[in-house]
């Protein structure tokens, strides 16, 4: 089991499940964070959190408290 | 005659929406607050062939179901107010989840004008979108834009115009939810439409929302007293989740498969591209350089407020002197010409001598902002301000309070959990802003002589600790649980416009003037009045009210050490912090004594032990923000009871550390 968190800079990921429930997990549903969903992690910030994902064309950054959250495979 | 009609602006964040609606209004703007609530609102007006048209400009927006305050208030607004016409702005560079909110604003039933913006940037990545095509589907106006060179503005007073002018017949796009969930809305609709209370809203609207769990519509549904439809939804969902999915998920889904169905259609994909914008990144958000380069933009933009706002706050501090002496010699009745020249002329110059500062600081935070880089600085600072129980984005208001707490609460707007934003507004005044530093020179200067430097670094400290604890503090009483989960879009950089900057200073100035400046002026009055009577114009102030009052409250300061000088000073320090030194001034008959004055100093040893020295420069530090601030605080608020609680607990919390300074510094043996 993959979660966002272990993914790194640069790499690819397919969203499997989407952990985040809640108000906010319907937030970041509705930012384009779905099931189905392929992102890639842009960077780590310097203090090693929060992380930036690219999702859907556009980059959004969110804690590693919610993208432990969501299971992920690596795509190539 | 001219018809009348309403039309709002709705979008995302950064999608150009500003830039929008000061093209469409022009000047005619007014900025104001929407009722009950701290969320900007801001009107405007223009005409186009026979049509005045008012313009909303909603809060910026990624979705219509209420996860903020601002998109409570857009929706809000969009469903009950039923304007004329949405204008819904739409990055076409970041289309695909721009277009969410379009289908939900479509589903809410709004007749929807989509202003297609950024249309170069979208060029630019080698996107290419067939605008017809998106009309067509939509089943709405579709206007292609670059709002920033000025480009599709006639275009799209043309499409509101024309989208107005037809208004009545209604024709509305739907998504498909599927066969077996399409069942379900359409049951429900059924029964929506035969409550009374719900007449108003779309059905099929109120159907999907009831569906989706949505708490407000819940509610309205409730106020309507339809309670049989709140428990059929119900029943349907618990269907749908053992069937399909969970209810939310499951729409959230479907309304981003049918926009990829769209995109799928108009929308040709560029490669991706090696942008400026990225580069930048590289360095701006770098592991090493990341912190260092944000703390050195940080101390640009306090070099830059502060040398530039100096000579303007001389200017007004001179020019509200030479008005004082000016109405003093031509007023011949005592008491009128002490109310005029030391209540309202100086009520007045202390509101306009923040100006300077404000403007400045709010013109550079724009700038910061529009450029993207706000958010950038707190991705940086995030996990610090995490760790006190903040967020990244209470940083730069925190820094911001070292200049001067006034512009650095109203910039805790960029804050959306309104927690989040409490605590950071409730603790920046433990910034020790720039007019306590004329105290602190004073004091040290008199008591700590050769290492005035570390006393004087010493208060910045304790009030960045105080700050740290205050906020872990807050957060264990009265909000309870982690700091909102952080969900911030990283936005291109993009050169930001020095007008856009402007006008944000401008509304930002005014709106200090209006709100705050009420509560400062009036203050100041009050002030003048307790330290002018009941001995009337021209007696000594030690016959005034305000001594009384220091008579009356030096024994609670007895114990710290301090006469009843210290006490005054003190009430006088509430007006602005720095006027404590003029007020000791006035006491020892030192006139116009500034903080380096050596009689004063000399005096003040003579009162003072360096031991209640110090105590009482923290208690300058801690105690009752100035006058500004309050007003300010309520201003941002909103509330009476959080302004008076910040005014307590501080009063509480500088009497404590003044305490624990006198008490320490007795023990270890210093007198």
């Amino acid at each position: 089991m993959t979660r966002l968190t272990d993914v790194k800079p640069g790499k690819k990921a397919r969203i499997i499940h989407m952990g985040v429930k809640g108000p906010a997990g319907r937030r970041y549903m509705e930012m384009g964070v779905v099931r189905g969903e392929t992102i890639k992690v842009v960077r780590v910030a310097p203090l090693g959190d929060p992380i930036e994902i690219e999702v859907k064309g556009y980059n959004l950054s969110l804690r590693k408290d919610e993208a432990g959250l969501i299971i992920v495979e690596v795509v190539k | 005659m001219k018809s009348k009609v309403k039309i709002a602006l709705a979008g995302n964040p950064n999608v150009g929406k500003t830039v929008i609606f000061n093209g469409l209004t022009g000047s005619r703007q007014h900025v104001g607050n929407w009722p009950g609530v701290t969320v900007e609102k801001k009107l405007g007006k223009y005409t186009h062939h026979d049509m005045n048209i008012e313009v909303v400009d909603l809060p910026g927006t990624y979705s219509l179901s209420p996860y903020s305050i601002d998109e409570k208030v857009a929706r809000d607004y969009i469903v009950e107010e039923k304007p004329d016409a949405v204008v819904n702005i739409v990055d076409a560079s970041n289309i695909e989840r721009n277009l969410y909110l379009t289908v939900q604003l479509l589903e809410a039933g709004a007749n929807v004008v989509v202003a297609l913006n950024m249309m170069d940037e979208a060029e630019a990545k080698g996107m290419k979108i067939d605008t017809e095509k998106l009309s067509e589907i939509l089943k709405a106006p579709v206007v292609p834009m670059v709002a920033v060179k000025g480009i599709g503005f006639k275009d799209l007073k043309d499409a509101i115009y024309e989208e107005v002018k037809k208004h009545k017949e209604h024709r509305h796009m739907s998504i498909g939810y599927g066969r077996e969930v399409e069942k379900a809305i359409v049951s429900l609709e059924g029964d929506v439409g035969k409550c009374p209370g719900l007449k108003k809203y779309r059905k099929r609207w109120v159907a999907i929302k009831l569906l989706e769990n949505d708490k407000e519509v819940i509610q309205k549904v409730r106020d309507g007293g339809c309670m049989d439809i709140i428990k059929k939804a119900e029943s349907i969902r618990e269907d749908i989740s053992k069937k399909l999915d969970d209810p939310e998920t499951y729409f959230a889904d479907k309304r981003y498969e049918f926009v990829d169905d769209i995109l799928g259609v108009v929308l040709i994909k560029g490669k991706k591209v090696w942008t400026f914008s990225d580069m930048l990144d590289k360095v701006l958000t770098h592991k090493i350089f990341g912190i260092p380069v944000f703390l050195a933009m940080m101390w640009a933009t306090f070099q830059f407020t502060f040398s530039v706002a100096t000579p303007f706050m001389d200017a007004i501090d001179v020019f509200f002197g030479w008005l004082g002496n000016v109405a003093s010699s031509n007023i011949s009745n005592p008491a009128l010409q002490s109310l005029v020249t030391d209540g309202i002329i100086g009520g007045v110059g202390s509101v306009l001598i923040f100006l300077p500062n404000i403007f400045l600081l709010f013109f550079v935070l724009s700038l910061m902002e529009d450029s993207g880089y706000l958010s950038r600085a707190a991705f940086v600072m995030d996990k610090a301000m995490y760790k006190i129980g903040l967020s990244g984005k209470s940083f730069v208001p925190m820094l911001l309070g070292f200049g001067c707490n006034v512009p650095a609460i109203m910039a805790t707007r960029t804050i959306e959990d309104r927690k989040d934003r409490l605590i950071t507004i409730l603790v920046n005044p433990l910034m020790s802003c720039s007019a306590r530093l004329p105290v602190y020179i004073l004091f040290a200067g008199a008591f700590f002589i050769g290492i005035e430097g570390s006393v004087i670094f010493s208060m910045y400290l304790l009030g960045i600790v105080l700050a740290i604890l205050m906020s872990l503090l807050l957060r264990k009483l009265f909000f309870r649980g982690k700091p909102s989960p952080l969900i911030m879009e990283m936005p291109p950089y993009r050169m930001p416009t020095v007008k856009s900057s402007a006008i944000h200073m401008w509304e930002k100035g005014s709106m200090f003037l209006k709100k705050a400046g009420t509560i400062i002026f009036l203050g100041v009055v009050i002030i003048w009045f307790l330290s002018t009577y009941p001995g009337g114009a021209g007696s000594d102030i030690e016959n005034s009210y305000v001594a009384m009052l220091g008579h009356w409250v030096q024994p609670i300061f007895a114990p710290l050490g301090w006469d009843w000088k210290a006490a005054v000073a003190l009430v006088f320090g509430f007006v602005a912090k720095e006027i404590v030194v003029g007020a000791y001034g006035t006491f020892y008959g030192i006139g116009d004594a500034d903080e380096e004055n050596q009689i004063l100093r000399g005096a003040l040893q003579g009162a003072f032990t360096p031991v209640s020295a110090y105590a009482y420069m923290a208690f300058a530090l801690i105690y009752v923000p100035c006058l500004a601030t309050i007003g300010v605080i309520k201003q941002e608020t909103g509330s009476w009871k959080w302004t008076l609680f910040a005014v307590a607990y501080m009063m509480g919390l500088a009497y404590l550390v003044a305490a624990v300074i006198t008490a320490a510094g007795h023990l270890l043996g210093f007198a």
